[in-house]
């Protein structure tokens, strides 16, 4: 049940909001969009449910397109949060689930479940309007996964949400993902793309400009850095070939350089001068790729 | 189809429980209810008041006597003969003993005037009758005068024989067209109310699942065009639901003023005795209109992102009903004018004008085929351009809620393969 892009294109009127995107969203895995407000991320998910119609290629899940006969197989979280506000929890998501195949015992089941879950099972006769922002998001989420489904888009599931329940957000996540279901979330926030995902795609004006697993990437990216702790002074460092970036700090330096070779040359160098207390190679964070590859920082 | 009934279901459930729903009919049963039972309403406030007597200062004792028997049958007005003076009688107004005083004189002629003194004399109800028995008593007293008998004087009251009699064969008649004049209003009140509520109902339904935005949810697992029908369907079982109730209410309503002998409103609207065929022309209108008007105010409503711009963008929809509903009460009184033949071919306006002309003119049912058909076909293309529309339109949000967007709208649903 692969998810399968291939040259995906889409314009609006002159507009280009997704711009030749090949993908493939492994099954039973995370699969992380990052990229800035505008970026195309919505408009991917759109095109991948089928909401909208791609002016170019072709997107296939399961050997076939996704289409309403198969809306009970799938989960999708909305970047702009949606739920009736004058509907109490459990009657809308009963209503909700109605329409993605479930019947009313198994929902209010599931419902429990899930609530129990977030800790919030008080509010399942409460009107959504009455719930606090974080809260109507839990339950959008739990709208989203109740049927469980085999395919989960979420767009910015984790936006506006305090840190406890984020990192329960995370949690339910993963325990899906151990479940089986395939997920492709969206997120500007870096931390969580990098913790979450094996996969990702980091999506700049409609373009990919970085795709794939994310160790792959990370290694492919080649730069790294490094901090040494000496008792000597390691400024004849910056003069090796293959060190691009030199920042002295109290006893020691920060380099960053081009591949794990010259790293290595690096330590070399090091040998037989003194006393070396820390030699840390880090791998570069999904940040710096990406302020690398996209030119700017997103917070 | 299952998601159909679920989400029709939904809508139905939704908007029968709230709360507007409720107060609105409840309102309007309250109403019908007064209306059918007016008569006894009135009568039982009015049973409650004491006999109204006026004090009457005449000359002539006969007067008084022939005005007596005139009022005979009247329970609210009774007439005393008073030997006082006008001032004393006046008084006696003011203090309450006598509700008016009239001063009946001979004027020069010998014919009876009346100077008629009240409190008030913004209620006719007691003056009216004591003038209309004057009135009688003038009458009497010239015929007695000219000699002419009782006999004479019934035939000259008597209404004049006037029967209308139309030429064509099948022509309706008279009778059969003051019928169907009463259906026809009754229908087109309907009608007009049905659009005006439920094509509303309909365009905030659509509006307020964008505003909270469960729309996106929604076209991910219920195609457009099923959402649009489901609640099109939807709304117009709760329509039915309401019309039934105040048609039920309506019904017992006329049943009990009836059973009191006050006659009934639908022989006023001379609804006893329709020919089917009307009734059944009636209905196939009344569907076909809802549907035309429903489709029309889903597809409106898709546009705009928020409520308060629903309101403003179903207005020129409400134009549109209102002109169909003026043109066809100008209609009633000249269904065979030039302009009603032409817009009952105009499909938003057709459902009105052209049952309007089926059930008081003759004519062929080409014309009425062709009427029916014209409005299928827009009800099918405006369903169509709707879809299109709607699909685009709830993934759309903006502030304005122009029929510009109907463009755009229609742009991002676009099949570009």
């Amino acid at each position: 049940m692969t998810l399968r892009l291939e040259n995906v294109t889409k314009k609006f009127g002159s507009f280009t909001a997704v711009d030749d995107l090949s993908l493939e969203i492994p099954e039973k895995q995370i699969f992380g969009f990052l990229g800035a407000n505008g970026a195309g991320k919505t408009t991917t998910f759109r095109m991948i449910l089928g909401l909208l119609d791609q002016t170019k290629g072709s997107i296939s899940w399961n050997e076939g397109s996704i289409g309403y006969d198969q809306s009970h197989l799938i989960g999708y979280l909305p970047e702009e949060r949606g739920l009736y506000p004058k509907l109490k929890v459990q009657e809308q998501l009963i209503y909700l689930a109605k329409l993605r195949g479930m019947n009313k015992t198994e929902t209010i089941k599931e419902l429990d479940y899930w609530l129990e879950r977030f800790k919030v099972p008080e509010y399942k006769n409460k009107k959504v309007e009455e719930l606090s922002k974080g809260n109507q998001q839990k339950i959008q989420f739990i709208s989203a996964v109740l049927h469980k489904p085999k395919l989960l888009i979420l767009d910015e599931p984790f936006s506006g949400l305090d840190p406890v329940n984020v990192e329960m957000l995370k949690k339910a996540v993963v325990d899906l993902k151990e479940s089986g279901t395939s997920i492709v979330f969206s997120s500007h926030r870096m931390e969580h793309v990098e913790e979450l995902c094996e996969y990702l795609c980091i999506l700049h004006h409609g373009t990919p400009v970085v795709r794939g697993r994310l160790k792959d990437i990370k290694r492919s990216f080649g730069k790294k850095n490094i901090r040494v702790h000496a008792d000597f002074d390691t400024t004849y460092l910056e003069q090796i070939p293959g060190v691009t970036k030199y920042k002295p700090v109290q006893d020691g330096c920060e380099l960053e350089v081009e591949s794990e070779s010259i790293s290595q040359e690096v330590f070399r160098e090091l040998q037989g001068k003194g006393f070396v207390r820390t030699f840390d190679l880090e791998e570069p964070t999904l940040n710096d790729i990406f302020i690398e590859k996209v030119g700017a920082s997103y917070e | 189809m299952n998601k159909f009934f679920i989400m029709m279901g939904h809508t139905y459930r939704n908007r029968v429980k709230s709360k507007s729903f409720l107060i609105t009919t409840i309102i309007t049963v309250l109403i019908i209810f007064g209306l059918t039972n007016l008569q006894q309403i009135i009568n039982s406030f009015s049973s409650d008041e004491e006999e109204k007597t006026v004090a009457m200062i005449a000359e002539n004792e006969d007067w008084i006597e022939s005005i007596k028997q005139q009022l005979g049958t009247n329970q609210e007005v009774a007439v005393e003969a008073y030997s006082g003076s006008l001032e004393e009688a006046q008084e006696k107004v003011e203090a309450g003993d006598f509700q008016s005083v009239t001063v009946l004189e001979e004027a020069e002629n010998g014919l009876p005037q009346a100077d008629y003194y009240a409190n008030q004399v913004a209620n006719t109800g007691t003056s009216e009758p004591i003038r209309q028995a004057l009135q009688q008593l003038k009458v009497q007293i010239i015929t007695e005068r000219a000699n002419v008998n009782d006999e004479v004087l019934q035939q000259i009251s008597a209404p004049v024989a006037f029967e209308l009699n139309a030429l064509e064969e099948s022509a309706k008649t008279a009778e059969e067209l003051n019928q169907t004049r009463g259906l026809v209003y009754v229908m087109l009140f309907f009608m007009y109310f049905a659009v005006m509520m439920y094509g509303n109902m309909i365009s905030t339904e659509v509006a307020t699942e964008k505003s909270s935005r469960v729309m996106e949810i929604l076209i991910s697992s219920v195609s457009p065009v099923k959402q649009m029908f489901a609640k099109i369907i939807g709304i117009a079982l709760v329509g039915l639901t309401q019309y039934g109730i105040f048609i039920l209410v309506g019904y017992l309503g006329i049943q009990q003023s009836k059973n009191s002998g006050t006659g009934s409103l639908l022989e006023s609207f001379g609804l006893t005795n329709v020919d089917p065929l009307t009734v059944v022309y009636a209905l196939v209108f009344f569907v076909l209109g809802y549907l035309l008007y429903a489709t029309l105010a889903a597809t409106l409503g898709s546009l705009v992102s928020r409520l308060e711009d629903a309101q403003q963008i179903v207005a020129p929809m409400m134009m549109l009903v209102i002109a169909a509903f003026l043109i066809s009460m100008f209609g009633l009184a000249q269904p065979d004018a030039a302009f009603i033949t032409i817009s009952s071919y105009f499909p938003f306006f057709a459902p009105l004008t052209m049952f309007l002309r089926v059930g008081m003119l003759d004519i062929p049912i080409w014309e009425v085929l062709l009427s029916i058909g014209i409005l299928i076909g827009s009800i099918a293309l405006l369903a169509f351009l709707g879809a299109r529309i709607y699909r685009g339109g709830v993934l759309m949000y903006g502030k304005s809620s122009s029929l510009k967007d109907l463009k755009t709208a229609l742009q991002l649903s676009k099949k570009e393969k």
